[in-house]
């Protein structure tokens, strides 16, 4: 990756976190942190890694993305408005009545979404379906699926663990946004999670790790993902929950809670200040 | 008039799958484990490629399902009732109800003629889950013709249908030449003034018993064959009310949720009709041999007529 598209895509993430804390600010609620810790992961799967045509949202051979932890969605939408899949004035409306942004992704009524997830654990699934999908029909597209840590403890989960790696569901990549925090608190202090590369690789994954925030780091996790021959890839991101805002960074408190106008004003303005800086 | 075949419907439903499997390149089958039980075995034989064997976890095989659909695939997504409808119900609800995939969820071995393994395997909560997700079809066919004709018809359907299996042999009713399965649309096979029997599923069988005995001592019962528990043909239940004035509902199912409630809430609404619901009152059921249990709890030829006499009486 030239210095180019990297100033690029960060630019993009700029303007994705600026996309999703406008959403949670103007629905009055929504989950900001994880969409935040996120963002980069967003920016690089629609930006970078993800054979897609936003004119052609339906397109059978398209690569396909699901958001497992549907709750990231005002981050999933930013890069959606972004890409060019609607405009990013919808952003405005998210949760509103009759909005074509519901509060999780609703794959009938919003351009660019895969698939409608929002219950935690059932996204893999649903990736694996279509990753066999693929293989059947001897179809080169490839399906990724966003995880949170927290996610992982659902036992859902690990049943399409075993699945994809028994099918041999190459064509699958899960990338686990590891921002350390749940709701209740820090992951491993709730109902420890670790060591999860060994998990995974114990049920059959190529099992990477990378900068979460990172575009080298991320694109090179990719490219190994890609290489992967015979097994599913996942991709262990080490994030920080709220990345991009102060006072939102690594508090569980900002999981699921929209800013107040003053808290708004303030997050704003460190976002700016971010793109701005990156000219 | 085709030969009477005393069959389970799940023989049938696999036989159905085999057939339109030839014929649609996209049917594609998953099982936990149950393939033998489901009886879809056949189609793993003649179609190994679009025959997924996910394990016993249901819940994944309902998602995997989701994304197959997503991808143009029509899958039919097998196990017990108790797994398919009841364990997995949350993954049927938000990744097959909510986008309306084209998913068909199947649920073999309902109802208390699951017999020897008892309660934890009777599922008479299926149709009840089913029937409460928006836009799921629920379907329980009576008989062979049924079945294959039920299948078809859930291919045909883009969206998500719940398909009941039995599991015990069954002789067909549904052999008439002028027979004809439309989803919605019940089938009268009696008809009568004085009273109306609508059952469902293995019932259907039973009931046909009872009217033919009743009408030997001089009542005149309506049958109908309510193959479709959901959506209700409520103009067939309120032309039978107002014609016959006195309503049994028979399903082998808990009398909450089930063709009853649906059958009552339609009468409630739309023609106030005397009625009574027989089914598994609200409880769990044991081991047994299956012909023994469905005795037991009155769901069986004498139990039906009885009924009609009670309600006759009243």
């Amino acid at each position: 990756m030239d210095a180019e598209k990297l100033r690029s895509l960060q630019l993009t993430a700029a303007k994705v976190r600026l996309g999703a804390v406008t959403g949670v600010f103007n629905a009055k609620s929504g989950h900001p942190g994880g969409s935040l810790s996120s963002a980069d992961i967003f920016t690089y799967l629609y930006f970078r890694q993800l054979h897609i045509d936003p004119q052609n949202p339906k397109d059978p051979g398209r690569d396909r993305f699901v958001l497992s932890k549907g709750h990231c969605a005002p981050g999933l939408y930013a890069a959606l408005a972004q890409r060019g899949y609607f405009s990013p004035e919808e952003l405005e409306r998210l949760r509103h009545i009759g909005a074509m942004l519901q509060g999780h992704p609703d794959m009938k009524g919003t351009p660019g979404v895969d698939m409608s997830t929002g219950s935690l654990g059932q996204g893999v699934s649903a990736a694996a379906g279509m990753a066999l999908a693929a293989k059947m029909d001897g179809a080169g597209y490839r399906v990724y699926a966003l995880l949170g840590d927290g996610e992982i403890q659902e036992g859902q989960v690990w049943e399409a663990a075993m699945f994809a790696a028994h099918r041999k569901l190459d064509n699958l990549c899960l990338i686990v946004d590891c921002n350390g925090l749940q709701i209740d608190g820090d992951v491993n202090q709730v109902a420890g999670i670790a060591p999860l590369d060994e998990k995974f690789r114990s049920f059959g994954f190529e099992a990477l790790t990378a900068d979460g925030h990172d575009f080298h780091s991320l694109e090179a996790a990719f490219d190994a993902a890609a290489a992967c021959q015979g097994k599913p890839a996942v991709i262990l991101a080490k994030t920080v929950k709220g990345k991009g805002v102060s006072f939102m960074e690594n508090q569980a408190g900002w999981h699921g809670k929209a800013p107040n106008q003053e808290q708004y004003d303030q997050a704003m303005a460190e976002l700016n200040a971010a793109l701005k800086e990156l000219g | 008039m085709a030969d009477i075949v005393k069959k389970a419907t799940r023989e049938s439903f696999g036989e159905a799958l085999v057939e339109l499997g030839a014929e649609n390149p996209n049917i594609v089958v998953l099982v936990a484990d149950l393939a033998d039980a489901t009886k879809v075995e056949n189609f793993g034989k003649a179609y190994p490629d679009r025959f997924i064997e996910c394990g016993i976890a249901e819940s994944n095989m309902v998602g995997v399902a989701a994304g197959l659909a997503s991808c143009g695939k029509i899958p039919f997504a097998t196990s017990f009732a108790m797994f398919s409808a009841g364990r997995a119900f949350e993954q049927v609800r938000n990744s097959v109800g909510y986008p309306h995939l084209n998913v068909k969820i199947v649920g073999s071995h309902a109802g208390i003629s699951v017999g020897e393994d008892g309660a934890t395997h009777q599922c008479c909560e299926d149709m009840a889950l089913m029937r409460s997700i928006p836009g799921m079809v629920v379907l329980n066919p009576a008989d062979h013709y049924e079945m294959k004709a039920a299948v078809k018809a859930a291919v045909e359907y883009n969206g998500p249908v719940y398909i009941r299996l039995g599991r015990l042999a069954v002789e067909s009713c549904n052999n008439n030449d002028d027979y004809r399965f439309e989803i919605g649309k019940g089938i009268t096979l009696r008809e009568g003034g004085d009273i109306t029997v609508i059952a469902t599923g293995l019932m259907v069988g039973e009931a046909i018993q009872a009217v033919d005995a009743l009408a030997a001592e001089g009542i005149h019962a309506r049958l109908i064959d309510m193959h479709t528990v959901k959506p209700l043909d409520q103009e067939l239940v309120v032309k039978a009310a107002k014609e016959t004035g006195r309503i049994v509902t028979v399903e082998e199912h808990n009398v909450i949720g089930g063709l009853g409630e649906a059958v009552a809430a339609c009468l409630g609404e739309r023609c106030p009709t005397p009625l009574a619901r027989m089914g598994v009152q609200d409880v769990f059921g044991h081991s047994g041999p299956a012909a023994d249990l469905l005795k037991e709890f009155g769901l069986c030829a004498g139990g039906i007529a009885a009924t009609v006499r009670k309600v006759l009486r009243k």
